[in-house]
């Protein structure tokens, strides 16, 4: 069974059409790239795994996704089940005004968590996981705004992990950053990627190529090509997905 | 080249035009606030002791203090605020946070803007229809207090959606995407982001309810009580009201006139002192939710 299946789903803005007709399956345990030029409908594609379009009026979707084998917009699905499944880190360094601690404990207890060992537990060990324990242990206590913005990132990333998400969802996650604070978590999702399904949107060919194994291209709301990364990267059967990785267009 | 050169002069001269006269009319405006409180002070500064705000009035309001009428002011201050505070932030949050776009909201915020374009004096006949003869409350703190609140509550209302406007969709997505509900989204992380603009529109409605005097006319304020309120049923002197009384319809206008302008210099101060709070405040709760 695929981790992430999307048959031919349709999404319209209004009478908008933003997508049009995507269909894929991501396999457990890889890390998915969506590539494309602004306004292409990646971030649009990647919001509709944890149904935060549902948050903008007006909005239609058609077709259907499925995330084990489960379809994701029936009746039947709980939306707070399945966003607890599916963590999402957003394109600015996000955290909350609270102390370093609470950001990420903050998904347990909105769970109703109470255990105050086991919530400790998860915090530290999630900001273990992002590789950001070193760097916080002394201030845990201190406001999440003291942190550099890659650290607030990596914080971000640590708090999604905090409620064991499968999925994990990336909207540009380093787009804001500095080259080293990307090349961390980067790493990062190379790494996570033994434990977590990734989807994540990127602007920056090079991080696509890098980190990970499928990448999908759209184009214009259209997925216009969807392989191996190496196979898009090297030799794309679209000459839109070759023009757009050369930097002709985009 | 000489082309060149004339235009880029003819840009400077414009630009200096431009911002002398925009420089002018920032510091006009700060000239006419300082021209009104010299002028108070001037006017107003000889009657001013500690007797004038701790005593009651005496001699037909001629002489003594304006004790009752201070505190008068800020009972109702305060008792409008415990209504309009809770009410506007809660309307606001329904505005902003649950409802969704379409008439409904169109048709609230439009009527929202006309409640801020009634005039004060109108409130004041509602109040007085309302509260103190349907309800049966009597001129009172409580129908006073009811009708200052509906007059603050579009402010509260405006101030409090922008400041949740201001706050960044991402965070509520992120709490969301952490499956929390709307709910906890609102109460645990966009109202302590937006909590310190919403601070200074609550401030800023308290300087605009204090100097209030039409909604107090039929509805609470005293002509004459040189007493303290014991409970909300009672009536109460409060400054804009004293102000008007001892200008135009006192026992002897003339010899009250300097004790006219030390209660507005008062309640000059008193507006000035709740801004200076909201400022403060701002700042301080600012820092604590510093955003990046």
């Amino acid at each position: 069974m695929h981790k992430i299946e999307s048959k031919n789903v349709n999404f319209y803005y209004g009478t908008n059409q933003a997508l049009k007709d995507i269909s894929l399956s991501i396999e457990k345990n890889t890390v998915t790239a969506l590539i494309g030029p602004s306004g292409c409908g990646k971030s649009t594609y990647l919001r509709l795994f944890n149904r935060m379009n549902d948050l903008i009026d007006n909005t239609k979707l058609e077709g259907q996704i499925l995330i084990d084998g489960v379809d994701i917009y029936a009746k039947s699905t709980n939306v707070d089940t399945l966003r607890k499944n599916v963590g999402m880190v957003f394109q600015k360094p996000n955290p909350f005004p609270k102390t370093i601690f609470e950001n990420v404990a903050y998904g347990l207890r909105v769970n109703g968590v109470t255990d105050k060992k086991f919530i400790e537990e998860r915090v530290i060990n999630s900001i273990q996981q992002v590789a950001l324990w070193d760097e916080v242990k002394d201030k845990l206590k201190k406001s999440a705004f003291e942190l550099s913005g890659g650290q607030q990132q990596r914080l971000c990333i640590a708090r999604a992990l905090a409620i064991q998400p499968s999925v994990i969802l990336m909207d540009e996650p380093t787009s804001a950053l500095d080259p080293i604070s990307t090349a961390k978590i980067e790493e990062l999702v190379y790494e996570l990627k033994d434990k977590y399904t990734i989807v994540i949107v990127t602007h920056n060919m090079q991080q696509a190529g890098r980190i990970s194994d499928t990448t999908g291209f759209f184009y214009m709301g259209e997925l216009i090509e969807f392989d191996q990364t190496k196979n898009i990267f090297t030799n794309p059967k679209e000459e839109r997905t070759q023009n757009y990785i050369t930097g002709r267009f985009g | 080249m000489d082309k060149d050169l004339k235009i880029s002069r003819k840009k400077k001269i414009n630009q200096a035009i431009a911002f002398s006269l925009f420089t002018f009319l920032s510091y006009f405006i700060v000239a006419i606030l300082f021209v009104i409180l010299a002028f108070l002070i001037y006017k107003g500064i000889g009657v001013l002791s500690w007797g004038f705000i701790s005593e009651m009035p005496t001699d037909g309001m001629t002489s003594g203090g304006i004790y009752p009428a201070i505190i008068g002011t800020l009972i109702l201050v305060f008792g409008s605020m415990l209504f309009a505070f809770p009410v506007g932030v809660m309307a606001a949050i329904y505005m902003n946070e649950y409802v969704k776009d379409g008439w409904i909201k169109r048709f609230i915020k439009l009527m929202t803007n006309n409640l801020a374009g009634v005039p004060s004096i109108v409130f004041g006949l509602f109040g007085m229809a309302l509260f103190v003869n349907k309800l049966e409350f009597g001129d009172s703190i409580l129908a006073g207090s009811l009708t200052l609140g509906l007059l603050a509550l579009p402010v509260v209302i405006r101030t409090t959606e922008e400041a949740l406007k201001a706050v960044d969709d991402t965070f509520r997505q992120a709490s969301l995407g952490l499956g929390a509900s709307k709910w906890q989204t609102t109460s645990k992380v966009v109202l302590p982001i937006a909590f310190p603009n919403i601070i200074t529109g609550l401030i800023l409605s308290i300087g605009r309810v204090s100097g209030e005097t039409a909604p107090i006319l039929f509805t609470v304020a005293a002509y004459f009580l040189p007493k303290l309120p014991s409970g909300i049923f009672d009536q109460v002197m409060a400054l804009p009201y004293h102000l008007y009384v001892i200008s135009t319809s006192g026992t002897n206008i003339e010899k009250s006139r300097e004790m006219a302008y030390g209660t507005a210099l008062i309640l000059i101060i008193i507006v000035l002192i709740s801004n200076l709070a909201a400022s403060r405040l701002r700042k301080y709760f600012g820092k604590k939710v510093k955003m990046n």
